[in-house]
Order: C-alpha cells, then structure tokens, then sequence
C-alpha cells in the first residue's frame, strides 16, 4: 500500500504531507520515485529534506536542511490558498464513493460515538491542492455508503456539481484523484465515482466487494499492482520505519 | 537583569485567572508542558483552553479537572492515536449523564485565522474552507460572508482574544523580547492577540544577543507580562537544537490516556508530587535528557547585517 501511493507521486511536485500513513508514502516516493519532490508540512515548513521519518508532522527533522520555514498562517494562506499545491495527501476514517472524507466523528456530533480528530488542516487542503491523494485501510467501517460528517469535500454527489460548485466558488482544487487502500488502487472516472483499477498481490475482487459499502465500480482491464522491490521493502523497513510505527 | 524575569509558580498564580481563556501554543514544536503543569498544580479552574492541537499537555489539563472548554482544530497523539482523557469527556458510552466538555471547532487555518484576526483587531478572518463541509452546521461560528467588491462568497472565523498566551522560546531577554527558530506555528498571533503573555525560554540572553539578530525576534518585551526561565521547559515537546522530540513519552501516553486511574497516578507522580520544572527534569534523569539530545549540530551561516551609523 504505502509502495503503491508513493509511486502515484512520480512526476508530481509540490506536495502537502499529512499525518500518518501519507507521512511514510510521500518520505518514501522522495527517496525513490520522485527525487525532486517539494515536500510541504502543514507545521510551517516548505522543502523538507527529513533525514528520518518523523513521527509527526511537526518533528525537528522537518526543519533542519529544509528550503523554508515560515509561519502557519503564511503556510495556509500563501502555499495552499494561494495555489501552489500540486498535490494534497490525506488519511481518512471514512470515505464514501465520491470521495468525500470524515475525520471528525463517527455517530452524531453532538454525542458521538468515537470522537476523531477532525480537520486539522484536511478541509482546507481538500477545497484548495490542485487534486486529492487519499490513503486508508479499507473495509465496511471505512468504506461507507454514507459518511457521518463531512469533514474534507471530494466530488460531492458526483462529477456534475462538483464542477460546477468549484467553479462557481472559485476553488482551485480539482478533488480527488488517486485512493490507494491495503487492497488495490481507485481512480475517480467521468461521473465522480472511485473506480478500482488495480488489485495489489494476493488481493481479490472478492476481498474488496466484502471490504466496500456499495457496489464498486471496477476497471474493464484491472491490471495488478507490481510487487514492491527489494529496494522499496528496504528503504521501508530499514530506513524509514525501522521501529514499525507505520507498517507494524 | 530582573526586568520580567519571574517563577513558573509566580507568573502562573498572577497571571492565570480562574475562568481564563488560555492559548499555550506551540504547533508539536516549543508546547510549554511547565506551564500546564504548574496550572494544574495550581488548581485553577473553568478554563477556556485553546490550541490548533490540544496534544498531551490538554489531556493532562482536561484529565486534571482545569478546563471547562476546549477550543481547537486537530484533537490527537499525532502518529501514535488519541486524547483518550479528552474523549472521554465527549463520547456518548463514556460520558453517560455527566455534561460533556464543551468543544469549539475549527480547521488549523479557521483557528490561525481567529488569533490573526484577534490580533490585528479586525471583526472577523476570510478564508477559503469550509466549502460543502459540515463543519459550519458543527461551529455555528463558522460563517459564509460575500465580498464586498463582488458576488465571491468565503466562510468568517472570528476573532480569538486568549486572555491568557504561553510562548515557549529557545531565548529571550529580561524584558521578553523573544526569539524562536525551528517551527513558527502561531504563537506569534496569538501572543498578539491575547491579553497578557507569559514568555517562557529554555536560555536567558543579553539583549545584545537579541539585537545582534533581530530578524528572529518573533515577539516583542512591549506585549509580554512574565519571563519564566525553565530549561526542559517544553518536554516531551522538543525545542529546535536543545532538545528532541520525546517521542517515547507520547507513546507510552496511550495506555495511560486510556487508564483513567494510571492518568491520575501520572499526575500524581509528575505534577502534583513535584515543586516544579526542575524536579520533573531531575526525575527525568540524565539517561533520558541524554536520549533527547540532537545527534549533532547543524548550525546556520553568520548573516551581517553591515553597520549604518
């Protein structure tokens, strides 16, 4: 999974890291895929050359070596409002088919039945990175028909007023475009709608219908997500995350 | 040099009110663990407390009995899980008949808005979030507003006045003219913002030193009340080439967040049993500092400002 992400990276430049698991894939495509990456942490700072894997998004190693530090507001306001994010990856605990995320409660705000940790910075970089990474563990909990809050917007109720609300409010956000799950790889296709195009190995199509809360759209030609290299398996497990904080 | 100099103890006890809005900030970066612990120790009561990320120091001030309400944008152990303290105060199954914590949310820019707006004293911050969320419908305070030189619409946050801004810095000099490098966060906004402010620095300096670079002085001595100094003052949070992020200390948080009583016995231990900073380091001890020190060092250039006279 983590392999697979941060291959989606390849060719991007400026990306805005979240918290978790998009922490370990984006690290990950910097030291493989995507070399040149600009790697921007919600924390402050732009550039980041991390000489371990953090964490948090906050560590000291962010700083050291980075191209520029500056403050939160400067961060929000000028890198990801202003338009420089090409693309923003964010971690949710659930997600329904148009890729719209909550982060925030499961159950009714009010009295919720397990309080998350809301947007942090999630809603914003939604409405404002020029497209959407996601990367999640999926399964009927997480892959809902109907998520309990809306805490990131994707494509809304599909492609068509997606569009026309992005347009009409002036976001520069185009949505989601990539969702790498423990099982495969989604795209969204011309009506909005995630669409499984690769099955990681050893993963089946059973597997994912029995992990997803509607009838998942599927490629015509799913193809197979290459094994991860010997050198990915070791950047991972060796450098990246040697005390399995990610990947245990 | 006495200036502002002051104790954790005495700056907490004139400064800190019961009922007071407090932001110790700090974004995982130079959070003032002192100063939540010597609040708690102090047993002040119905505080409002603000923060992007409430992190351990809320959980701990939450758990202690402190807060009334929290103010916030991300509630988590990042990397490790939850505030299980806080949740408790929120969740349905846990809470049963007591009243929940009262919550006020936003997204981190909504909530660096609110203390930039507070501190420019402006009515209100526009921002581009919000959009097709249902964050508005959460936070009544969160509000579409249409531009006045056309028909755009953005979403309002209005201002945060802490009353009370604990800014943790690596120096600053007897009157609070305060340096930081490293992360920036927004202490520097919601310093301004708030009424009255607590400067609390891991060194004392000259104010040569601060003039000899003055680009990095992030908050004048004319908006601070109280300089603390309190080496480790930030522990388990880290301050930029002092010290490390303790990262074993947020998890190992996580069973006894989950542990009302272990929590409680925490406190115990670490902050009611304790005087003040400087027994928690040495109860720390030095195999633990010595874990916590950077691997080496990597200091900037020299810049020359040039002489103008």
């Amino acid at each position: 999974m983590i392999a697979a992400a941060a291959r989606e990276l390849a060719g991007q430049h400026v990306c805005f890291v979240g918290v978790g698991l998009p922490n370990i894939a984006v690290n990950l495509a910097q030291r493989t895929v995507a070399p040149d990456l600009e790697l921007v942490y919600e924390a402050g700072v732009f550039g980041a050359r991390p000489a371990r894997l953090p964490l948090s998004i906050g560590d000291p190693t962010i700083v050291t070596g980075s191209t520029a530090v500056v403050s939160m507001h400067e961060l929000f306001a000028f890198y990801l409002q202003g338009g420089l994010i090409d693309v923003g990856f964010l971690g949710a605990a659930q997600i329904d088919r148009y890729g719209n995320i909550n982060t925030t409660v499961i159950g009714e705000y009010a009295r919720p039945r397990t309080r998350l940790p809301g947007s942090g910075g999630a809603c914003e970089i939604a409405i404002n990175a020029r497209q959407i990474f996601v990367i999640m563990r999926q399964s009927k909990r997480s892959f809902v028909e109907a998520i309990d809050f809306r805490t990131s917007p994707g494509n809304l109720g599909g492609a068509e007023r997606a569009e026309r609300i992005r347009r009409e409010q002036g976001w520069l956000g185009r949505g989601p475009s990539v969702v790498v799950t423990d099982l495969g790889i989604y795209h969204f296709d011309e009506t909005g709608e995630m669409r499984l195009d690769a099955l990681h190995p050893g993963a089946t199509l059973e597997q994912v219908r029995a992990s997803v809360g509607w009838v998942p759209r599927v490629a015509a030609e799913l193809v197979t997500t290459p094994a991860p290299t010997a050198e990915e398996l070791r950047l991972i497990r060796d450098e990246l995350d040697p005390e399995g904080a990610y990947t245990a | 040099m006495s200036g502002k100099v002051t104790t954790m103890r005495d700056a907490v006890a004139e400064l800190v009110r019961d009922g007071d809005t407090v932001a110790i900030e700090g974004f995982t970066h130079l959070i003032c663990f002192a100063a939540g612990h010597e609040i708690i120790r102090q047993r002040k009561r119905d505080l409002v407390l603000a923060r992007l990320t409430p992190d351990l120091i809320y959980d701990q001030m939450v758990a202690a009995g402190v807060a009334r309400k929290l103010i916030f944008s991300w509630l988590g152990n990042p990397g490790v899980g939850g505030l299980y303290a806080i949740r408790r105060r929120i969740e349905a199954a846990e809470l049963g008949d007591e009243p929940p914590l009262e919550v006020e949310e936003y997204s981190h820019f909504g909530m660096v808005g609110r203390y930039t707006a507070g501190a420019a004293n402006l009515p209100f911050y526009p921002l581009r979030s919000y959009f097709e969320t249902d964050l508005p419908k959460a936070n009544p305070l969160i509000r579409p507003v249409r531009s006045p030189y056309g028909d755009e619409i953005v979403y309002a946050v209005p201002p945060l006045k802490p009353d009370v801004a604990v800014v943790h810095a690596q120096r600053a000099d007897a009157g609070g003219d305060a340096q930081v490098w490293g992360l920036l966060g927004c202490q520097k906004e919601a310093a301004f913002a708030a009424d009255r402010v607590i400067v609390v620095v891991e060194e004392l300096v000259d104010e040569a030193v601060v003039r000899a670079d003055p680009n990095r002085t992030i908050i004048p001595g004319l908006i601070v009340d109280a300089v603390v100094v309190e080496p480790f003052g930030a522990h388990p949070s880290y301050v930029q080439g002092y010290y490390d992020r303790d990262n074993r200390f947020y998890r190992d948080w996580d069973p006894i967040s989950r542990d009302p009583a272990a929590l409680q016995a925490w406190l115990e231990e670490w902050v009611y049993g304790l005087a003040g900073r400087e027994e928690y380091v040495a109860r720390l001890g030095p195999e633990r500092l010595a874990a916590i020190r950077p691997s080496g060092s990597a200091p900037s250039g020299p810049v020359d400002y040039g002489a103008y006279r």
